[in-house]
C-alpha cells in the first residue's frame, strides 16, 4: 500500500512535469518579469536601473498613451454591447426556426467566426474599397453620390472596425445564447401563451430574465477579449500611418519595439493587465448582482 | 403578471382570443422568419463576394455593378499566388507551428488534467488555483516579455519561438479535469486491482472514454493557433519564417495591387479552418461551449 502510494506521487509529478515546465517558462516567468521590468528604465533587450514609479508618471503625461486608452475603451463600447444584444436577437430568431433553415442560418452567422483575422481584413477592405467596393453602394445614398474611404476617415475608423468585428465574432455569442435558450423549458412559453402573453411580454418576462446568466457571461468574455484589441485596428490602419487610431496593445508594442523602451512598455502592459482584471471582475460582480435581484 | 392576463375572464374568451392571436402571430412569425433568412444572406454575402471575386479576371473585378458570377471563370489569381509568392512556405510554417501547438497542448493538458483530477499529491490544489488564476492574465500584455524571453533563447525568427508562447492553455486542462472527474471511480478501482499503472489507466481508460473531448479540444486548439496573429507577427520578421496570417498581410506583391490576388491569398489562408469546421461542425461548437464553461 505504501509502495502504491509512492507510485501515485511519482506518476503525478511525471504527468505534471510537462505542464509545470511549460507554465513556469512561458507563463509565470514572463509575467513576473513584466512586473519587474515595469519599474526599470531598461531597453527592450538588456538590463536597466530601478526607477520606481517613474514609468507610470511618464505614461500619464504622454498624450499618446491617453489616446490609446480612450480608443481602446471606445472600441470596447462600440463592439461589446452591440455584439451581445445583436447576438441575443439573432439567437432568438434562429432558435424559432426548424430543420435545415435553422442549421443554414446558424452556419451563415457562425462561419465568419472561425476565420483568421487576416482573411476578415482582406474581405472587408475589399467590401469597403473606395473605388470598387460593393459597400459603397450602401454609403453613396448618405453622402450624395460621393465614395468614402472608410478606414482613412478618422471619425468612421473605430465604428467601421467595430462593425467588422461584430460581423466576425458574433457567431460565438449566438452559439452561447442558443445553448442558453434551449435550457429554457418550452412549457413556460406555452403556459404564458395560454395566459395571452404576446411576443414582447414573453421576451421581457421570461426570456430576458432567464437568459441573463448567459448574457452576463457573454458580456464578460467580450469585454476581456475586446480590451485586448490589436489585430483588426492594426491591419485596417496599416496604410494610414497615424497615431490617432492607436489602441493599448499597439502602444505597448510601439514603446517596446519601435522606441526600444522595454521598461515603459512593461509599465503600459501592467496598466492594461490591471485594467482588464479590475474591469472584468467589477463587471462580472455587477452583472451577477443584477441577476440575483 | 401583465395586464392582458388579468383582463381574461371566461375560458371561452381565452380560447377565442388565443385563436385569433395565433392567426395574427403567424403573419408576424412569417415576417420574422423571412427577415431572419434575409439577414443570414446579408451576413454570409461578404464571404461569398470575397470568394467569387477570386475567380474573376481583374478587368471584371473593377467593373462597376454587382456581378454575382464571373463572366470568364478563371483560376489565374490562384495560379499567380501559388507560383509567384511564398504562400506555400507560409502554409508549411502555419501547418508545422499549429500542428506542434495542438499536439503539445493536448498531451500536456490531458496528462495534467488527469493528475489533478485523479491523483493525490503535494501541490495539487496550488496548481489548480494557478490554472484558474492564469485565466485572468491577458496574454497580449505579456507579449513584450515573451519577446525578451524568446530572444534570450535565440528563438526569435524561428518556429520554436512562434510555438512556445502559444502553449499556455489553461482552459484545456480545466476541460480535461472536468471530464476525468466524471468518469466513475469503479473503472479505476477495477483496473488498479488488475495491476494497471497510472499511465495505463490514462491511456487505456480515461483518454479512450473521452476521445470526443480530445477531438474537440484538438480542433479548437488547431484553429486558434492557425488564426493567431499578434504573437507570430511579433516573433518573426523575415518572410521565410512567417506563418500565413502574417505573410498575406505583411508582404506586398511586387506586381502591384491586385484585388483578385489579395483575396485569393486570403481564401487560401481560410481554406484549412473552413474545411476542418465543415467536417467537424459539431465538435467545433461543442469545444467552443466547453471553453466558455458551458458543458454541452
Amino acid at each position: 500500500m505504501v509502495k502504491s502510494r509512492r507510485n501515485e506521487i511519482v506518476a503525478a509529478y511525471a504527468l505534471m512535469a510537462p505542464f509545470i515546465v511549460v507554465y513556469g517558462v512561458v507563463f509565470v516567468y514572463p509575467s513576473v518579469k513584466m512586473f519587474e521590468l515595469g519599474f526599470t528604465d531598461a531597453p527592450l533587450i538588456g538590463a536597466g536601473a530601478w526607477v520606481g514609479f517613474k514609468n507610470f508618471w511618464r505614461l500619464q503625461s504622454d498624450r499618446l498613451f491617453w489616446t490609446a486608452v480612450w480608443n481602446t475603451l471606445y472600441f470596447v463600447l462600440l463592439s461589446v454591447v452591440p455584439s451581445t444584444l445583436a447576438g441575443l436577437a439573432i439567437a432568438i430568431a434562429i432558435n424559432r426556426l426548424k430543420g435545415w433553415m435553422q442549421s443554414a442560418t446558424l452556419a451563415a452567422f457562425f462561419l465568419p467566426y472561425i476565420l483568421p483575422v487576416s482573411v476578415v481584413y482582406r474581405i472587408w477592405s475589399w467590401m469597403f474599397d473606395k473605388d470598387f467596393g460593393v459597400a459603397q453602394y450602401a454609403i453613396v445614398p448618405f453622402t450624395g453620390g460621393e465614395h468614402v474611404s472608410v478606414f482613412r476617415t478618422l471619425p468612421l475608423f473605430m465604428p467601421a472596425v467595430a462593425f467588422v468585428t461584430v460581423w466576425w465574432l458574433i457567431g460565438f455569442n449566438v452559439l452561447l445564447f442558443i445553448a442558453g435558450l434551449r435550457n429554457i423549458s418550452s412549457e413556460i412559453y406555452e403556459a404564458s401563451a395560454l395566459d395571452g402573453a404576446g411576443r414582447w411580454t414573453q421576451f421581457r418576462r421570461i426570456t430576458w430574465p432567464l437568459i441573463w446568466p448567459v448574457t452576463a457571461l457573454v458580456l464578460t468574455i467580450q469585454l476581456i477579449l475586446q480590451l485586448k484589441i490589436f489585430d483588426q485596428v492594426y491591419l485596417f490602419a496599416a496604410n494610414v500611418r497615424t497615431d490617432a487610431t492607436m489602441v493599448m496593445v499597439q502602444y505597448i508594442l510601439k514603446q517596446g519595439f519601435q522606441m526600444n523602451r522595454g521598461g515603459l512598455a512593461a509599465a503600459a502592459s501592467m496598466v492594461l493587465f490591471v485594467l482588464i482584471v479590475v474591469l472584468s471582475v467589477l463587471q462580472f460582480q455587477m452583472l451577477r448582482a443584477r441577476g440575483q435581484r | 403578471m401583465s395586464a392582458t392576463a388579468q383582463s381574461v375572464d371566461s375560458p371561452a374568451a381565452v380560447g377565442a382570443r388565443g385563436l385569433s392571436r395565433l392567426r395574427h402571430l403567424d403573419l408576424i412569425g412569417l415576417v420574422i422568419t423571412v427577415a431572419t433568412l434575409a439577414l443570414a444572406v446579408v451576413w454570409a454575402f461578404p464571404l461569398y463576394w470575397g470568394l467569387v471575386t477570386t475567380f474573376k479576371p481583374e478587368y471584371e473585378i473593377v467593373r462597376p455593378g454587382v456581378q454575382l458570377w464571373p463572366e470568364h471563370f478563371t483560376f489565374e489569381n490562384y495560379i499567380h499566388v501559388l507560383l509567384r509568392t511564398k504562400i506555400g512556405l507560409w502554409y508549411l510554417n502555419s501547418l508545422i507551428t499549429s500542428g506542434a501547438v495542438t499536439v503539445i497542448v493536448v498531451v500536456m493538458a490531458a496528462a495534467a488534467g488527469y493528475a489533478i483530477s485523479q491523483l493525490e499529491f503535494h501541490g495539487r490544489r496550488f496548481f489548480w488555483w494557478m490554472i484558474l488564476a492564469s485565466f485572468m492574465v491577458p496574454i497580449p500584455s505579456v507579449t513584450v516579455n515573451h519577446f525578451i524571453l524568446m530572444s534570450q533563447f535565440h528563438w526569435i525568427n524561428s518556429l520554436p519561438g512562434v510555438i512556445a508562447p502559444q502553449l499556455i492553455a489553461p482552459v484545456t486542462v480545466i476541460i480535461y479535469k472536468q471530464f476525468f472527474d466524471s468518469v466513475p471511480r469503479d473503472f479505476r478501482e477495477a483496473a488498479v486491482i488488475d495491476g494497471a499503472s497510472e499511465l495505463q489507466l490514462l491511456f487505456r481508460i480515461y483518454l479512450p472514454m473521452n476521445w470526443g473531448i480530445t477531438t474537440a479540444v484538438a480542433i479548437i486548439t488547431f484553429i486558434g493557433a492557425w488564426n493567431l496573429f499578434l504573437w507570430p507577427f511579433v516573433a518573426v520578421n523575415t518572410e521565410d519564417k512567417m506563418n500565413i496570417t502574417v505573410g498575406i498581410t505583411q508582404v506586398h506583391d511586387a506586381f502591384g495591387v491586385s484585388y483578385g490576388r489579395d483575396l485569393a491569398t486570403a481564401m487560401l489562408a481560410a481554406l484549412p479552418v473552413a474545411i476542418v469546421y465543415l467536417i467537424f461542425q459539431r465538435r467545433v461548437t461543442q469545444a467552443i461551449m466547453l471553453s466558455a464553461g458551458i458543458k454541452g
